[in-house]
């Protein structure tokens, strides 16, 4: 059993390709996930303000993003593009574009959410005392709705990063799509290499994904809203 | 007890809402140690009022003068005068995410610039006071209405100030929690602290006022001590006021505002 295990991820480069897989994976998660925070942060801000016809255009944006299955949009980056711009984005490129666009819609909806929850007497209370209005972001708004916020971003976070294997469709070398190529040579000699190729891809998806719900349940539990 | 020096003047203070005028020119005069119940109708701008003085409204005209101060300069700096006028609101506005506790030292430690030490030892002195200090390190949402109310009374204690401002603090609070609320202000006011109080509490603004000052369309109606108020009021208006709160008793006699009618 082990042997046949150990066989599939000791030939050729096998381990070592799966490795640059799993690089590939992060890559865009990170990147994508960070990119959505930064831009999601502002967008959120405007979508709470005053301004009807931004808020118009962004929440516009945000339905567009989520009725559009993520698949359509790396699709029409990817070989669309290219053909009425004559834009030629690398498939890295373009998913981490389509993930960041997704991400950034998603990441605004829950600030604005954040922001907007807020009870206005917060602000009321912390003046009242004498803090001016930088003391009342500072030790009252911002702690607030980072906590309402914690929870939500790490659910989009896990969310992104389970999403990413659609890059396959565009031929980015992910986990996923490096795992499945090893299992079509492997599995001619050994039946059970998808067992253990795919069994290794669900260990690693469940040790990135794992911690980060369990963060969010712990900060669920610290910080009631 | 009362020194008679003058704490607090209003002249023809002046309040409008998108043009809707709230306070018509209001005139009022607080001496030190004096505590001033204010009631009235709903809607008469009974918090509008106690919000200008604080400055969390922005006036439209006449005069606030703190301390020989006027407030109604544009000048003012707000944070300086908010240290001396402490403030209670309805719906006990603690910080969620602070502890009772932190709740208490945010504004000495990070208003005044006291050390922690001194502001742990003024926040120690008013919790055991209202008999709460044990219960320092729960957060707002594990602690009652009274509780949370009684905190943010400490709260607004550990500032120092010099005249004290509380809108209808009992009036979100299950009956059985108003007495230890009032209980901590009644304290407060024998011991001469200055203190305007806008409450709903008939019973309680007979006995812990100095005046009872009646407002009714954006102006005091009525400016007398709680005996002919109560007992004699001079206006029609003021009349039709309490007269609502006999009809109350007669329809709710196990609400809290039977004890009114008692005392009466
Ligand atoms: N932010 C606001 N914008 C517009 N109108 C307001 C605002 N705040 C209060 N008002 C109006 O001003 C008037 C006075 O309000 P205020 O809250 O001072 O009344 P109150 O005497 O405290 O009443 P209550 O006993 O119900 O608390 C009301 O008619 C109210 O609708
Ligand atoms: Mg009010």
């Amino acid at each position: 059993m082990l042997d046949s295990a150990l066989s599939v991820f000791k030939m050729g480069r096998n381990l070592a390709r799966l490795m640059e897989g799993l690089g590939v994976t992060l890559e865009i998660s990170c990147l994508a996930v960070a990119l959505s925070i930064v831009l999601g942060i502002p967008i959120g801000l405007l979508m709470a303000g005053q301004r009807p016809i931004v808020k118009r255009i962004l929440r516009l944006y945000l339905e567009f993003i989520r009725v559009m299955p993520i698949l359509v949009l790396l699709f029409l980056f990817y070989y669309s593009l290219s053909k009425i711009w004559n834009i030629n984005l690398s498939a890295m490129a373009v998913s981490i574009l389509v993930f960041t666009l997704w991400g950034a819609a998603e990441m605004g909806d829950l600030v604005r959410a954040a922001v907007t929850s807020l009870p206005r007497h917060q602000w009321d209370s912390g003046r009242a005392l004498g803090l001016t209005e930088t003391q009342v972001s500072f030790y009252v708004i911002i702690p607030q709705a980072v906590r309402r916020l914690l929870p939500g971003v790490i659910n989009l976070a896990t969310r992104m990063i389970k999403t990413t294997p659609f890059v396959f469709f565009i031929n980015l070398p992910d986990l996923v799509k490096v795992g499945q190529q090893i299992v079509e040579v492997a599995g001619f000699r050994n039946p059970l290499a998808s067992v253990w190729v795919y069994g290794f891809i669900f260990i690693i998806y469940f040790a990135i994904c794992y911690p980060i719900s369990l963060l969010s349940r712990y900060l669920e539990r610290r910080w009631p809203s | 007890m009362l020194s008679g020096q003058v704490v607090l003047k209003i002249k023809d203070l002046v309040k409008n809402y998108d043009q809707r005028a709230v306070l018509k020119g209001l005139t009022l005069t607080v001496s030190q140690g004096e505590v001033l119940v204010v009631i009235g109708p709903s809607g008469c701008g009974k918090s509008t009022l106690l919000r200008c003085l604080n400055g969390l409204e922005p006036v439209n005209g006449g005069q606030i003068i703190f301390e020989g101060q006027y407030l109604t300069d544009p000048q003012t700096n707000w944070s300086r005068i908010r240290q001396r006028v402490g403030m209670v609101f309805q719906n006990y506005e603690l910080f969620p995410h602070l502890t009772a506790l932190e709740n208490i030292l945010l504004g000495p430690i990070k208003v005044q610039n006291k050390s922690r030490e001194e502001a742990l030892a003024k926040a120690e002195y008013w919790l055991n006071r209202v008999d709460l200090w044990d219960r320092r390190h729960s957060f707002p949402r594990q602690l009652s209405g009274g509780q949370k109310q009684r905190v943010a009374i400490v709260r607004a204690l550990a500032m120092d100030p010099e005249i004290m401002l509380f809108d209808e603090v009992t009036a979100s609070l299950d009956p059985e929690m108003v007495r230890e609320v009032l209980d901590v202000i009644t304290n407060l006011a024998q011991e001469g602290l200055t203190m305007l109080i806008v409450t709903h509490e008939m019973a309680f603004a007979r006995a812990v006022a100095d005046r009872i000052i009646f407002l009714d369309d954006g102006g005091i109606v009525e400016d007398s001590t709680p005996d002919v108020f109560f007992q004699n009021p001079a206006t029609e208006r003021a009349r039709r006021f309490l007269n609502i709160f006999h009809y109350d008793d007669i329809h709710k006699p196990n609400g809290s505002l039977n004890l009114a009618k008692n005392n009466l």
